[in-house]
């Protein structure tokens, strides 16, 4: 037991799936983020309908100690509605571009949630009892006719089927000009950040009038504009520091107690481009679309069109490591504009103890590097695997000019069937993994 | 030329995405957008680059080289080849202006000068119908500037 196990020794069980069975999928049910609380226990989702859904692992049954708790439909609830903003006459979609869990304080639960413009602060919370035998009102809740109040009693609490009920207890809202791309609670528990193209707000997660602008990287010139932010991240256990990533594949660090803005970088990651792999398609597929720090704090990991890179954090220069996902994607890029797949933008995410990374690629795989085996390993997520407990295969696509049995060739693989969002559980080698409308969980297989 | 014909589908395809992505919901993605005019950039002076080089007029030599397909490399003095220097006048044997076209320069804003580049400089040679209409459109709606200046003005209606 534990987050370690490399892919060397690790099998991956197909656990769960959830979601529509349909082929033909809805648009509002497209899963736009996934991610896990800070126990595991919960786990929740976002889709393009401004939902929020949240599942809650059932705890490890004694019967069969081999199989850990499945997650079950915990809470269900409309975070986002779509708007409309009447001075730029242009629609604000409902979609959940991100979800971040707040640490856990009492007995409720909190998250935050955002769209392309306003950040909500949820609060989950469970009622398991309810007051009864009020003195003034009747038990369906309407008040009694005084006239027949003789007595007095005290409402007492009797238990009462489980109710989890979703409150939004802040709005953050008119604070971002253009799309919120992320956001990111600080380790104090106090602060976070939210980042639109070209901005980086500082909020206090108890004031929502107003926020304080760290970050601004838009040119007075908007013709001189050439980059924006695609990331932005707390540090895990410095609350001072933060990334953010940018479309030109660089990643700034920024320290807050150096000044008040953050315009001017502490540190600036950045590898120099390899000129044989110089395209027409160069800026594209060097754009970083996710940045993650390790849970130790010491790595970032960034993620672009074709690679995984580890950075760490005392050198600037280049990376660490270096993974490449979907290499043979390297000569088809034309093709991969003209379908729109090459602005796709995937996510990537730590194993708890940071021995290995994940991140999705076409055909519904998803690919797995372990970091200290220096091994990687390619898993697919689909309905024909879905027996319960049934071990994964890894899968291979083929690059040469001979196909090998049970390979898939480069030209056969879906690209409208992409792995944009996985999370890792954070204590245990469990793992959710968002197909465009449903939602895989895997398990290690336990003996 | 091959990288010329490949920089003019390229660009034809980025022009055709940046006008679509004007009426997805959500309105204009910057990010995108910015991507996208990267692309139409280096797509636009591969042409400028390849049609001079075809017209023999450039003031410095071309080092390209074509690849398959369309992933050309990029020549090193793309980033000097201003389109300013480009004169109106130079025009292709066959890019006579369709006549729904203004045949007049209209007045450039300030600052735009290093942006827009002449009209018949980078005309399509001879152009798809669609593209042409397209391109009819867009220069329609925005007269007095190159196709850098059609995408800065979408930008800028963010």
């Amino acid at each position: 037991m534990g987050a370690g196990g490399g892919t060397s020794d690790v099998q991956w069980c197909f656990s769960q799936v959830k979601g529509a069975i349909d082929d033909d999928v809805a648009e509002a049910d497209i899963i736009s983020t996934v991610e896990f609380n800070h126990s595991g226990e919960l786990l929740a989702t976002g889709d393009k309908g401004g939902r929020v859904v949240i599942f809650q692992q059932e705890p490890e049954s004694k019967n069969q100690p081999q199989c850990r708790g499945e997650y079950n439909v915990y809470s269900t609830f409309q975070s986002h509605e779509p708007e409309f903003d009447y001075l730029k006459s242009l629609e604000i979609e409902e979609k959940i571009n991100k979800i971040r869990w707040l640490p856990q304080k009492n007995a409720a639960q909190f998250l935050l949630s955002t769209n392309d413009k306003t950040i909500k602060l949820w609060k989950i919370s469970e009622r398991d009892k309810r007051p009864e035998g009020y003195n003034l009102k009747e038990e369906d809740g309407r008040y009694r006719d005084l006239n027949t109040v003789t007595t007095l009693r005290v409402p007492v609490f009797r238990p009462m089927d489980l109710m989890v009920e979703a409150s939004p207890r802040r709005v953050f809202a008119n604070a971002h000009t253009y799309h919120v791309n992320s956001i990111s609670v600080n380790s104090d528990c106090e602060t976070y950040l939210s980042a639109d193209d070209l901005r980086i707000n500082l909020w206090n997660l108890e004031i929502t009038d107003r926020s304080f602008n760290i970050v601004d990287i838009k040119p007075t010139n908007m013709e001189e504009l050439t980059e924006v932010i695609t990331a932005v991240e707390f540090h895990p256990n410095q609350c001072n520091t933060f990334v953010y990533s940018s479309s030109k594949g660089t990643i700034r660090l920024c320290d807050m107690r150096a000044s008040a803005l953050c315009d001017k970088h502490a540190k600036q990651f950045e590898e120099p481009e390899d000129p044989n792999n110089r395209s027409f398609f160069s800026e594209i597929i060097s754009s970083i679309s996710d940045v993650k720090f390790s849970h130790s704090g010491r790595y970032m990991m960034t993620r672009d069109y074709l690679s995984v890179k580890i950075w760490d954090l005392n050198m600037e220069s280049r990376p660490v490591e270096t993974y490449q996902v979907h290499e043979y994607l390297r000569s088809k890029l034309c093709s991969l504009y003209e379908n729109d797949c090459i602005f796709d933008k995937f996510e990537c995410c730590w194993n708890g103890n940071d021995s290995v990374v994940m991140t999705g690629s076409y055909n519904n795989f998803f690919r797995m590097f372990d970091r200290g085996y220096r091994q990687d390993v390619t898993l697919e997520a689909s309905r024909e695997n879905s027996k319960p407990r049934s071990v994964l295969k890894p899968r291979k696509v083929s690059t040469g000019g001979k196909r090998k049995k049970d390979e898939i060739s480069v030209d056969s693989l879906d690209f409208n069937k992409k792995i944009l969002h996985t999370a890792w559980h954070p204590l245990d080698n469990i793992i959710a993994v968002a197909t465009t409308n449903n939602l895989y969980i895997f398990q290690e297989k336990l003996n | 030329m091959e990288v010329n014909v490949e920089a003019r589908r390229i660009l034809a395809v980025s022009i055709s995405k940046l006008y679509a992505s004007r009426t997805q919901r959500g309105g204009l993605r910057l990010h995108r957008s910015l991507l996208l005019s990267m692309v139409m950039r280096s797509a636009r002076d591969i042409y400028h680059s390849s049609r001079e080089t075809e017209g023999q007029t450039s003031e410095e030599p071309m080092e390209t080289s074509s690849k398959e397909g369309c992933d050309s490399e990029i020549t090193e003095d793309k980033e000097n080849m201003s389109p300013t220097k480009q004169s109106r006048k130079r025009r292709g044997k066959a890019s006579a202006a369709p006549d729904f076209l203004p045949s007049k320069r209209a007045r450039l804003e300030p600052g735009e000068e290093r942006y827009a580049a002449p009209m018949g400089s980078w005309r399509f040679d001879p152009p798809p119908t669609h593209i042409a209409h397209q391109g009819a459109d867009l220069h329609q709606r925005s007269r007095d500037r190159g196709i850098t200046g059609t995408m800065v003005q979408a930008l800028r209606s963010i």
